[in-house]
């Protein structure tokens, strides 16, 4: 491979570009979804892929992080994830345009017809299983179990990194302190997913594939599935090396790197760079602009989306349930947005109050 | 040839496993479901649309196989595994050693990994076709607490082996406990929390302390995530499936237009 190819793609495996192209992906996917979910467009996407990625293991420092035995069945996530994704908006989009001519959708051409269990259900169920069992096999033949050295809680590894579906969360402690990255936010997507039902009284799209009959409710999914969970997932993985220091694809995982930090809190940035005199002693004046900056990001900002562009949603399903979607919303917004914020300001903390150990 | 296979059909064994002629007929097709254990699980009819691998992407199926899959190359790990810390990482490498041929170990571990991916994909296409939407919104919330669950297996898996990967993961994993609110030594507020200038909460008592029965992950917390790995877990998960796949048939089958 072309060093030209890996320095452009060390360039933009740099977590700010990464994340930014991710969501402009998403965005730009949806936006121009009937050209781009052509199964040619499609196909073309795929083979550039799988391409790059087997050109890349050519590349010795590419090879070693992405042929790691855990790794492995990480990237054929990748690869079931961006074809799923693929395939119910192509349904969508196939069912969307049916619509608009009055016609019935691929699901309801065929929901009337009945089947019987014995033999359609039964035998693609036997072809699924064989498959997926015969796949399992020949992975676990080629592939041994890693093994390392035995346990020594003496000697720490750099990176020690948490089993990898948690990698995720690992990558929010880079923008929030564990309490937050650790505990409330996994309790908040446990009960954001649980709460989804109760929230989402759009009866439309319920039983076949649909983009524009709910799209609100699918891009706020697809956002907290592919940006902020998959696509962490895939950083922490293959890109976060010692020190949870940046390393492009084709990089050498030096263990030397760190990244220099000169982060500076919001309190800091209005008393002493903005009003130029010393940080208040007491701890509620000291923070009160990081605390009224949260007070009305989650007690005036909901209140003035319910009065524009969340203005249907709130009459459609109410004060409470308005309450529980936007506060929700709001938290998951807080990752992104406390992204941009260190990447533009160097800002650690909104809130940084010591005495009570609690940051935000 | 055609002999034999008949005569096997009409021999006394096979009529007492299976009730029925050969599932041909529409009567017999129908039989052949609901006179079999496992099968009847299943209606006897359904939409055509429920079937279509480009409508449910059998994600749910595949995620119910490899937890089988699981239980059984789980049980046979077993046989060669001590969750002690003295003999836990020799086990295992005893097993690569000495079992000629051996698979179970990687299949265990990677069908624990593909079932992660299956299951978010499951639930992935649950939600693109809104199928979490009435009457199924009791079974969304099973399935969120199943995932919760098969997430938990592979953690508490991931200690066994007890090597390097194995316990830096967990203690990566649970330093998070640490820092909850109030309840982890580490966390918000809990350093407030003093009596006569001794702090309440410490690391021998905090939500870690509970997680990993000790201050460190150590040789209780290996015994602790063997048993809820091979025993708790997995029980609460059967338990949940079972709900799970009633409700789906309560709920009017495989959800479909109309
Ligand atoms: C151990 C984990 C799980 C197993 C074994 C499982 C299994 C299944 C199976 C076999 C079905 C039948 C349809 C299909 O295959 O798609 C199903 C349907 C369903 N599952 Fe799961 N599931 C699991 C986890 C989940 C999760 C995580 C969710 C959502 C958060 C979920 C929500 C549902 C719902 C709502 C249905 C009904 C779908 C419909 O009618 O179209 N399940 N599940």
């Amino acid at each position: 491979m072309p060093e030209s190819i890996k320095s452009i793609a060390n360039a933009l495996g740099d977590p700010r570009l990464y994340f930014l192209l991710t969501v402009g992906l998403l965005f730009s996917y949806y936006g121009f979804r009937k050209t781009l979910t052509k199964p040619a467009v499609f196909a073309g996407f795929m083979a550039g892929g799988v391409l790059f990625f087997f050109a890349g293991l050519s590349d010795h420092n590419f090879a070693l992080i992405a042929l790691k035995p855990d790794n492995v069945p990480i990237a054929f996530m990748l690869v079931l994830v961006a074809f799923f994704t693929w395939l119910s908006l192509r349904r969508a989009v196939i069912n969307d345009e049916l619509r608009k001519r009055g016609e019935p959708n691929l699901e309801e051409q065929v929901a009337r017809q009945k089947v019987f269990t014995w033999p359609d259900l039964v035998f693609s169920e036997l072809i699924c299983l064989l498959v997926v069992g015969v796949i399992l096999v020949v992975w676990s033949i080629y592939l041994k179990a890693p093994l390392e050295e035995p346990a020594a809680p003496a000697v720490s590894p750099n990176p020690a990194k948490a089993p990898w579906y948690f990698l995720g969360l690992q990558e929010m402690l880079v923008y929030f302190d564990p309490w937050l990255a650790g505990v409330v936010f996994p309790s908040l997507i446990i009960v954001g997913l649980q709460a989804i039902p109760y929230i989402d009284r759009n009866p439309k799209g319920n039983g076949y594939y649909t983009f524009e009959e709910r799209p609100f409710a699918i891009l706020t999914f697809q956002f907290g599935f592919i940006v902020l969970w998959v696509s962490l997932v895939i950083l922490g993985t293959f890109l976060r090396g010692p020190n949870w220091a940046f390393f492009g694809p084709f990089e050498y995982w030096n263990p030397g790197k760190l990244e220099p930090l000169i982060n500076v809190d919001l309190s800091e940035l209005f008393w002493v760079y903005g009003l130029r005199q010393p940080l208040p002693d007491f701890w509620l004046i000291r923070e009160l602009p990081g605390i009224l900056l949260l007070l009305a990001y989650f007690g005036i900002l909901p209140i003035v989306l319910a009065k524009t562009v969340f203005r249907r949603m709130y009459i459609e399903i109410g004060f409470a349930r308005y309450q529980v979607m936007s506060q929700l919303f709001l938290f998951m917004a807080l990752l992104p947005i406390k992204m941009l914020l260190r990447w533009a300001f160097n800002l650690k903390y909104l809130v940084h109050i010591n005495e009570f150990f609690l940051n935000i | 040839m055609n002999k034999l296979l008949e005569s096997i059909r009409t021999s006394q064994v096979w009529r007492s496993i299976f009730r029925h002629g050969p599932p041909v007929t529409t009567r017999n097709r129908t039989l052949a479901v609901l006179s079999n254990f496992f099968l009847h699980l299943h209606p006897v009819k359904l939409r055509r649309s429920g079937v279509r691998l480009s409508y449910t992407w059998c994600m749910g199926g595949v995620t119910f196989f490899l937890f089988f899959v699981e239980a059984i190359t789980g049980l046979l790990l077993m046989f060669y595994y001590r969750p002690v810390a003295e003999f836990a990482y020799a086990d295992i490498q005893a097993l690569n050693a000495h079992v000629p041929l051996g698979i179970m170990r990687e299949i265990h571990r990677w069908g624990a990994h593909a079932m992660v991916i299956t299951v978010w994909l499951h639930m992935y296409r649950v939600f693109l076709t809104g199928s979490y939407k009435p009457p199924r919104e009791f079974n969304w919330n099973v399935g969120v607490i199943l995932l919760v669950l098969t997430l938990l297996l592979s953690f508490t898996g991931y200690l066994l082996p007890w090597d390097q990967l194995a316990i830096w993961a967990i203690t990566v994993g649970s330093n998070m406990a640490r820092a909850t609110p109030i309840l982890g030594h580490e966390g918000p507020f809990a350093g407030n929390l003093t009596w006569d200038g001794v702090q309440l909460v410490h690391a021998g008592n905090d939500a870690r302390f509970a997680l990993i029965a000790g201050r460190f992950v150590g040789e209780a917390t290996l015994l602790r995530f063997y048993v809820l790995h091979c025993v708790g877990i997995p029980l609460a998960v059967a338990f949940l499936i079972a709900i799970h796949f009633w409700r789906v048939r309560k709920d009017g089958g495989i959800s479909g237009p109309l």
